[in-house]
């Protein structure tokens, strides 16, 4: 989609870009919420219908409205307060503010917008962010523009640029999610790969459920999925375009491969490959398709993830007797094992940030997602439960989705987010069951 | 005579799987002890029937018991005597463990299956091998006795090759 961002044009606006977006969230304004990993109290903030500047934009103006305030409320650190306690509302959006409308609701921060419907299918959302005790705008006002079709994604850019404001930190609202859709009976489970928003919306299926198939994994442009498919009988890794929606095998060499990752160029392929019961970790040029071994121990080596400078490989391995987690240079070698506690570790997965590595972990029969430093201190789990599993990381590296499968006969699994405080724990909605997600990058 | 003899093996081997639901591969509907005593020795459902077309495995690991060796003594056989046939063992293991380390897993155990067969004398391309990880339990419920039923390896035997 291409969605415009320009300015707004107000007599104190001046020509908007994403680059100056960055200026201002630079521009540290008088509110700001700290993320710490601590408990904090919810920013209080209100976000009054955006007003339709057409009788047939109202619809339109109310949805858009609807997803704002929940990717705000969904992050955990933000509180609406809701329409019903509104002393005013916003009925034109140049009109002056009347801050101590606001201020008696106690909402710190207030979220302004109008929404335009074109004959053209396009449609432009323009908002502004208001410190309300200060009494002041906080960075520019903002315009986006696009078709109709794209309503949910020009509503998540504005949650992301009112996120990124308050808090300092890119949102991660305007992202999705690739995962393995699973319905049927356990013992007779079909998977196939499906796609939807970060929230569960737009949901649709990429592939039919005639074989079976795993762990897809986003390329770092988005435009692309790996995953391991049973389509020849046995696991192979095969690559999706999600443009053209053809897909085909990495290769045709022998043996299973499976448990892909692109690297942060897209220009290098991760994956494990079985041969004579033992599994290593290759990496595959895109441009050549050459294969280049990069361990060689008798002991499984799997599930490995790049650094985001692409110059370090996070992964597990059991060569010390059972499954713990090993960082590696790219290009192979000496590794240094990063996982000491009590259990096993598994499926670890480098943040956004480079700053910590997540992991399923499995002690004492529980399952948990976690988290610790690259040299395995400062380990936090963040989730137990009968089956919690297979992590992926929010663009902006603030929270986590994984799989949560119930015990016994009817067990399924299920996609939830937690925040890396583990906080906000939330069922992430899914038309069938869901397992082994992929978050995106920010769309661009 | 004969006939008698196989049929009393086979009521042995379907008491031990019971509990079983499902067979994989070829072997649907040889727990019906209606139909036990009438497959042929050379067919695939004698093979799951008398034979014993799976090996179990303790948690995590894929050593073969002095059990499981028996059993894939009398598959060894099985195949020297139908030498049209060829296996496909698929390597199994129970959900206690993550995705992709389970992958592993089954390709572990799986191959201690072939590289035992190809001891006892089948030919090296007569097997191949398949993981499923985790992802083909045929016992449901989350305790050990549906689990040590899932960490499995099986044997399924067709006539030709396997890919």
């Amino acid at each position: 989609m291409r969605t415009i961002l320009r300015s707004l044009f107000t007599g104190v606006l001046s020509a908007v870009s994403l680059a100056t977006v960055a200026v201002a969230q630079d521009a540290k304004g008088p509110l700001r919420i700290e993320i710490t990993e601590g408990v904090i109290e919810p920013l209080p903030f209100a976000a009054p219908t955006f007003a339709p500047e057409s009788a047939q934009a109202a619809e339109m103006a109310a949805n858009i409205t609807s997803v704002v305030v929940a990717d705000l409320t969904g992050s955990g650190i933000f509180r609406e307060i809701p329409p019903s306690a509104h002393i005013s509302g916003i009925t034109n959006f140049d009109s002056p503010i009347q801050f101590s409308d606001w201020k008696a609701v106690n909402a710190q921060a207030l979220i302004t917008g109008a929404v335009a419907v074109q004959g053209n299918g396009q449609i432009s959302v323009k908002f502004r962010l208001f410190d309300v005790f200060a009494q002041s705008a906080l960075g520019d006002g903002l315009q986006f523009q696009g078709t109709s079709n794209d309503w949910r994604r020009m509503a998540h850019k504005v949650a992301d640029a009112v996120y990124s404001r308050l808090t300092g930190e890119s949102g991660y609202f305007d992202s999705r999610v690739v995962f393995v859709s699973e319905s049927g009976p356990k013992n007779a489970r079909r998977k196939r790969l499906a796609l939807m928003d970060y929230d569960g919306a737009n949901y649709r299926n990429l592939t039919d459920d005639h074989a079976l198939v795993l762990a897809p994994r986003f390329s770092n442009d988005g435009r692309q999925v790996l995953y391991t498919s049973y389509e020849t009988g046995k696991p192979k890794v095969f690559v999706l375009d999600l443009a053209t929606m053809r897909q085909h095998a990495l290769d045709d060499l022998p043996g299973m491969t499976f448990s892909p990752r692109f690297s942060p160029d897209d220009r290098t392929i991760l994956l494990s490959l079985s041969d004579g019961g033992n599994t290593d970790i290759y990496s595959v040029d895109v441009a050549t398709g050459q294969r280049s071994r990069l361990t060689s121990a008798p002991s499984i080596e799997t599930a490995p993830s790049y650094s985001p400078d692409g110059r370090q490989i996070v992964f597990e391995s059991d060569r010390a007797g059972t499954q713990q987690l090993y960082i590696m240079a790219a290009s192979g070698g000496e590794a240094r094992r990063i996982s000491f506690g009590a259990g096993r570790y598994g499926t670890p997965v480098w943040s956004p940030r480079g700053d910590l590595v997540a992991f399923t972990k499995i002690n004492q029969g529980r399952f948990h997602v976690g988290v610790m430093r690259l040299d395995g201190s400062d380990e936090r789990l963040l989730t137990a439960s009968f089956l919690d599993e297979g992590p992926t990381w929010s663009p902006n590296g603030r929270v986590l989705m994984f799989f949560r499968q119930n015990a016994g006969s009817d067990g399924a699994p299920s996609l939830y987010s937690v925040d890396i405080s583990g906080r906000n724990l939330r069922k992430v909605p899914t038309p069938e069951f869901g397992s082994d997600p992929s978050w995106s990058g920010l769309l661009k | 005579m004969n006939i008698r003899l196989a049929a009393l093996i086979i009521m042995g081997v379907l008491s031990l799987s019971a509990c079983s639901n499902r067979f994989d591969g070829m072997g649907a509907g040889a727990n019906d002890p209606s139909k036990a005593g009438n497959y042929q020795p050379n067919t695939p459902e004698y093979f799951v029937a008398s034979v014993g077309d799976r090996v179990l495995f303790a948690v995590d690991q894929s050593t073969l018991s002095s059990e499981a060796m028996s059993i894939l003594d009398k598959q060894a056989d099985w195949l020297a005597q139908n030498g049209e046939f060829s296996a496909l063992i698929e390597g199994h293991a129970d959900e206690q463990g993550t995705r992709e380390y389970n992958l592993a897993l089954g390709a572990r155990r799986a191959s201690a299956v072939q590289a035992y067969l190809v001891s006892r004398g089948v030919a090296d391309n007569r097997l191949s091998t398949v993981t499923y990880g985790k992802e083909r339990p045929i016992e449901i419920c989350s305790t050990e006795e549906c689990w040590s039923k899932n960490r499995r390896a099986v044997t399924v035997v067709q006539v030709g090759t396997t890919s």
